[in-house]
């Protein structure tokens, strides 16, 4: 291959990348979770309808939209949390780490483990501090005394929680102010080093400066985690999301790049409700 | 506008007197039943009752092999009866949600809990007692295990109903096996509960008499043996107390003024500790 022609090759995927980069990021990210024609039922009622839309790789991905749109429903999908109640079923394809997660074969507990959630209201464990964020772990790794310290006081500072809790590990998590309570449950989801974090409405429950330093944490988890949140907060949605799911009425409206989308909707609905017209 | 008010007033006043009344009417009796129980029994109480066996009659005596049969029988049948309690108010609270087999066993549970006592002696006499020939403890402590068992299915279950749903989505969504999630997460937030509910049918069996009648008899003699009939405090106060001698009379009394202390104390332990748990 003469020098010239390599030149040329050179200067054309130059080209390519400079052409990628101009587009929106969700090209350069890699999917973590491929949801293709999702149908959910909760009995005979249909609350999600077709939903397409992939979860990117290390990146927060927000599912916005009304009350009762299925935003939650989606996310209780990811890591099939609607096993748990019969009539409730989906219809689909997830697709995680090459496989369907729909598929019946799938074992639940290892999923979950690799799909970690985090609910509205904090449910610790009622036992200690410690021992709320050992439980998990002890579930999937057999570790010496000495490293599960290690983790426990690496989950606990991820959480932003390591400061107050390190000298009252052994008393119990219920003790805990809400905001606390909170940041132990982020904590445990965090320990047991999951893929993805699902986090339905997180700080929903808590105050303004609790909810600040959970926005705080999952921006600095995304560096580590694939992260979806279900948030009915618009300003946090856009504070802390790479990309925004708008939902109504079981339908995935809109899509895209969290600042495309607030900025420069597509759609007249997308606009209307986060301009405040709607929902 | 005021006639309305004062009309409402009257009534309020009305119904709070009928409603005093008739607690009052009820608690009279209850107090009554106690200072009876008191005025009788207290007399009778002596060292002699906690040390010797029960007499003949004539001679004196005290109630030590009635007091230890009824220990080991009570004993022996929460031993038996709380575990399967506890495990069948599992299956009915976590695993019973689908299916036909939970609803037939709760309704069935509910049928046991109301069945009268007399019945449940009777099936054991039938099915235990008449193919051994012989009155036995053995006899006596399952039959107190069958009521001892409705009482834990019931209360486990209540219990465990009341663990919100979010605290078993977070355990498993952690990826916990169900077994686990329900030993380490569910049953320990409602332990006080049904360690409470335990000791409640304690306190239910420690004074049944009638599945005694026919299983456990009663014996004269201190015995540890669980293949022979054994003494028991409620079997001794029926006989007893039927019996036309006054020293019998009086023993009757001591124990059931014993068997009432026990329960009350039963009662304030378990109120205790349902009080001290945490309640979330």
């Amino acid at each position: 291959m003469s020098a010239r022609l390599r030149e040329n090759a050179m200067s054309f995927e130059a080209v390519a990348v400079r052409r990628e980069s101009s587009t929106t990021d969700a090209m350069l990210t890699a999917t973590k979770m491929s949801i293709r024609h999702l149908d959910f039922f909760y009995g005979r009622f249909q609350a999600l309808q077709d939903v397409n839309l992939n979860i990117a790789e290390r990146k927060v991905t927000a599912f916005i939209g009304p009350s009762g749109c299925g935003k939650s429903t989606l996310l209780r999908t990811l890591n099939r949390m609607y096993s748990l109640y019969p009539g409730q079923r989906a219809i689909g394809e997830v697709v995680f780490n090459g496989r369907n997660i729909l598929d019946s074969g799938i074992d639940l507990n290892e999923l979950r483990a690799k799909v970690g959630m985090v609910f509205q209201k904090p449910t610790p464990f009622p036992m200690s501090i410690y021992d709320n964020i050992a439980f998990g772990v002890r579930l999937y790794e057999n570790l010496a005394q000495r490293e599960m310290d290690e983790r426990v006081e690496w989950a606990l500072t991820k959480a932003a929680m390591w400061d107050e809790a390190k000298n009252k590990l052994k008393q119990s998590g219920m003790a805990l102010s809400g905001g606390q309570q909170q940041r132990l449950c982020i904590a445990r989801a965090v320990a047991v080093k999951p893929e993805v974090l699902l986090l339905d409405e997180p700080t929903s429950a808590l105050d303004p400066i609790s909810t600040a330093k959970i926005e705080e944490l999952i921006s600095e988890l995304k560096a580590d985690y694939t992260i979806a949140i279900v948030t009915h907060n618009m300003q946090q949605a856009a504070r802390v999301s790479d990309f925004t799911a708008y939902m109504y009425l079981g339908e995935l409206i809109e899509f895209g790049a969290t600042d495309e989308l607030f900025i420069k909707p597509k759609r007249s609905e997308t606009e209307d409700y986060i301009t405040g017209r709607f929902g | 506008m005021l006639s309305l008010y004062s009309r409402r007033l009257l009534v309020n006043r009305f119904n709070l007197v009928m409603s005093l009344l008739t607690m009052a009417f009820g608690l009279t009796f209850l107090l009554w039943i106690l200072v009876t129980l008191f005025q009788a029994g207290f007399h009778a109480f002596s060292l002699g009752l906690f040390t010797q066996m029960t007499p003949p009659p004539g001679s004196t005596g005290g109630l030590l092999n009635a007091i230890v049969g009824s220990v080991i029988m009570a004993t022996m049948a929460t031993l038996i009866g709380t575990p399967i309690g506890i495990f069948a108010g599992i299956y009915l609270a976590e695993y019973g949600s689908r299916g036909w087999l939970a609803p037939c066993t709760r309704f069935i549970n509910d049928i046991l809990l109301s069945a009268p006592s007399i019945v449940v002696g009777l099936f054991i006499y039938e099915i235990y007692v008449s193919r051994v020939n012989h009155f036995s403890a053995w006899a006596g402590s399952f039959a107190l295990a069958l009521i001892v068992i409705p009482v834990v299915i019931r209360t486990t279950e209540n219990m465990l109903r009341l663990v919100p749903d979010s605290l078993r989505e977070a355990a498993v969504a952690l990826g916990t096996p169900q077994w686990k999630m329900i030993l380490m997460v569910t049953l320990r937030s409602v332990r006080a509960g049904i360690i409470t509910g335990v000791l409640l049918a304690v306190a239910r069996i420690s004074g049944e008499t009638a599945p005694l009648l026919f299983t456990a008899l009663n014996n004269q003699f201190w015995t540890t043996n669980f293949n022979a009939p054994m003494s028991n405090l409620p079997v001794v106060i029926f006989q007893f107390a039927m019996s036309p001698y006054n020293d019998w009379q009086q023993l009757a009394w001591a124990g059931a003024l014993l068997i009432t202390l026990a329960v009350l104390a039963l009662n304030i332990i378990a109120r205790t500790i349902f009080r001290q748990a945490p309640q979330k």
